[in-house]
């Protein structure tokens, strides 16, 4: 496995400008996720490091060697992708052993049988491997896909939202399975998705992607307790981060225009009186909807709470975040 | 408006059974979720609701008079689909209005009603529209409009939410849960989504294979689960279960689990056999001093609190803990289970056994 840096890499389709100026550094052995809405250039970016799409500007490396005009076969990268593409008439074993057995790679019938046989039970489908690859359900389907690029062992694995095609038990379970087994393979992954659960649970780093540019990479945990900006901190947090006018609460540095607050950091018994509008009992954690001075609020209470609408609760900010008219974080 | 009584309703497709003796009661104003996975008989209960399939055997009660054998068109009901069905060639108010002209209303009455509504959705500014151009929640408010505007008994809605994104979908759960609110419309509302119903619902039906599992309050059922489907389908992650041969008495308070004594509400009845310890990922603690022995497996950070992943002698276990406990996989840890949320379950027949927990919700239900 190896390092993949991005320098300066722009991409343009005609006018729309998919990829600006991104530079980023992909470190041996880290799960990097890239995390953004529908057109923020996460698949672009994807494919232009596996080579099926070229930069305008800006160079890529993989392990420290430009790859520019390079082939995807000669980048040694592996895909897997939202809709599994499986060989319908073949075996799991045969669909597994596919890449391994191309003209390329040409690897001996022998480790052929040893990596199939290892990646299968990585993944547990050992005991389907002689099942026909359209005799399994989805979830089987899309282990079997990733199981495919897992059998090589390329610089770096790309994968565009494996996972949404999946129901949401499915997809929690193989969460932790595709965290455990990059781990134990110390594989170097990038990985596109939408679903901010799948970027915080999984990543090492996530960069946060808008319409194009890298506007912030870090920790999960660095974006969610440290976010640059109000649009980053808007992308992680269930429920959302509450965006308020400065003059709400007192203690508004200068120059802010926005208080970012995250539900759990609204501390509840002194301050602002707000009302309450509705409840929301979930089970694991009850919500809160407020209304302060015309403005809605969202915190979480107590799972048993016996605040019913129309109660009254005073309400004061603990940790807030302040941006400024742009949207950028300034304390 | 209603108030919706099923009994002992019943609807078989030849051979199969959509639906067995489904029986409970929808109070009038309330927003009522029927939850349950694909095949379960949700959607067959609503469709003979409204009259678009006629029960086998039971009855249905719409304000006390029994309607089972009748028509749709006769029930005073309006169903909101998952595909809003809207007439591409009209513009938004002629949609809305369709209902009321159909049924020979005086034009200056329609203005009105279509105003009243339009006002209601918020969709005043796009009435001269034509629907084709309108973005997928203008549609879906366009539908609702159309079922609104002649004042039905009640609405049934057919996973209205399913077709929209993630995002979107919560923005227009808020939206219907507001509007009920303004209306106070009985409605009924038919979803596989548990955190959709958990979230709107004032009551739940769970169903299973054409059973009703259990019928509250969302909370109850999240507390008190009466079958370790219940359980398992609502929660994510869902709860624990932590399986074991053994036997407890009546007015027990702990039981013995991988010989270390763990906590649970006190018994209100006596089981001998294969139990299973349920117990939600929120309320398990990690705990040096605890006896009952843990490996960390893998941990998944989610802003305030992290999902930790564990290996036990009864299988693996998910706890949810605050996000800045240290965990790491690998390392061994004590879990301490809060007993007073935990719910015994029978692994044979998968009922909640009797507690001081449950006794309400399970002599009712």
């Amino acid at each position: 496995m190896a390092d993949v840096t991005l320098t300066n890499v722009s991409k343009s389709f005609r006018s729309t400008i998919a990829v600006e100026d991104m530079s980023m550094d992909i470190e041996d052995g880290s799960f990097v996720v890239l995390l953004g809405p529908t057109g923020a250039g996460k698949t672009t970016t994807l494919r232009l490091i596996s080579g099926l799409e070229e930069p305008d500007k800006g160079d890529i490396q993989i392990a420290g060697r430009s790859v520019i005009g390079e082939t995807p076969a000669q980048r040694n990268v592996a895909m897997v992708f939202q809709q599994y593409s499986l060989y319908p008439h073949m075996t799991v074993r045969d669909n597994l052993a596919f890449p391994l057995r191309s003209p390329i790679l040409k690897t001996p019938e022998g480790e052929v049988a040893r990596k199939v046989a290892e990646v299968a039970e990585i993944l547990h489908i050992d005991h389907k491997l002689e099942n026909k690859a359209t005799a399994l359900s989805g979830g089987e389907m899309q282990r079997v896909s990733i199981g495919r690029a897992l059998v090589r062992r390329p610089e770096i694995y790309l994968m565009d939202e494996p996972l949404s095609s999946l129901d949401a038990q499915l997809r929690a379970e193989l969460r932790v399975e595709l965290k455990r087994i990059q781990a134990n393979l110390g594989a170097t992954l990038l990985y596109v998705t939408h679903d901010q659960i799948e970027a915080m649970t999984m990543a090492t780093q996530i960069g946060v992607l808008d319409r194009g540019q890298l506007v912030q990479f870090g920790s999960p945990r660095e974006i969610y307790e440290n976010p640059v900006s109000l649009y980053v901190a808007s992308r992680l947090g269930l429920p959302r981060i509450n965006m308020l006018p400065k003059d709400l609460f007192a203690g508004a540095p200068s120059g802010a225009a926005t208080i970012g607050l995250r539900p759990e950091h609204i501390q509840q018994g002194e301050g602002n009186p707000a009302t309450v509008v509705r409840i929301e009992h979930l089970g694991d954690q009850t919500r809160l909807h407020l209304s302060l001075e015309g403005h809605d609020i969202v915190t979480l209470a107590d799972v048993h709470s016996t605040l019913e609408p129309g109660d009254t609760i005073a309400i004061q900010p603990r940790n807030a975040l302040f941006f400024d008219a742009a949207g950028a974080r300034i304390a | 408006m209603a108030e919706i009584r099923i009994q002992n309703l019943r609807k078989e497709f030849g051979d199969f059974t959509a639906d067995q003796t489904t029986s409970f009661k929808i109070e009038d104003g309330e927003f009522f979720m029927l939850l349950g996975p694909s095949g379960c008989g949700k959607t067959t209960t609503l469709r003979m609701i409204a009259g678009l399939e006629l029960p086998t055997s039971g009855e249905i009660y719409i304000d006390g008079q029994e309607v089972g054998q009748k028509p749709a068109s006769q029930r005073d009901i309006a169903f909101v689909f998952q595909m809003f069905a809207l007439y591409p060639h009209m513009n938004v108010r002629r949609n809305i209005s369709y209902p009321l002209v159909s049924q020979g209303m005086a034009r200056a009455q329609v203005r009105e009603k279509v105003a009243e509504v339009a006002k209601i959705l918020g969709i005043e500014d796009i009435l001269d529209r034509p629907v084709s151009g309108l973005s997928g929640g203008d549609r879906q408010r366009v539908a609702l409009g159309r079922a609104i505007v002649r004042n039905p008994k009640c609405f049934l809605m057919d996973e209205p939410l399913g077709a929209l994104d993630a995002e979107f979908r919560e923005h227009m759960a808020e939206e219907l849960r507001a509007l009920h609110e303004r209306m106070g419309a009985t409605t009924v509302y038919v979803t596989h989504d548990q955190l959709e119903a958990m979230q709107m619902g004032d009551k739940i039906v769970v169903m299973n294979h054409g059973v009703v599992e259990q019928f509250g309050e969302p909370q109850d059922i999240y507390d008190k689960p009466a079958t370790m489907f219940v359980a398992d389908f609502i929660g994510s992650p869902s709860m624990n279960f932590l399986k074991f041969k053994g036997s407890v008495e009546i007015g027990a308070t702990t039981i013995q689990l991988n010989h270390q004594t763990v906590g649970i509400p006190t018994l209100r009845e006596p089981f001998d056999g294969d139990i299973v310890y349920g117990v939600r990922p929120e309320h398990i603690r990690l705990s040096d001093a605890a006896g009952y022995r843990a490996e960390v497996i893998a941990t998944e950070y989610l802003g305030t609190t992290q999902i930790i992943t564990l290996s036990t002698h009864n299988g693996e276990v998910k706890a949810r803990i605050a996000s800045d406990q240290p965990a790491t996989p690998g390392e061994t840890v004590g879990l301490e289970f809060n007993g007073a949320t935990v719910t015994l379950f029978d692994n044979q027949t998968g009922r909640a056994i009797r507690s001081e927990l449950n006794e309400g919700v399970l002599s009712h239900g």
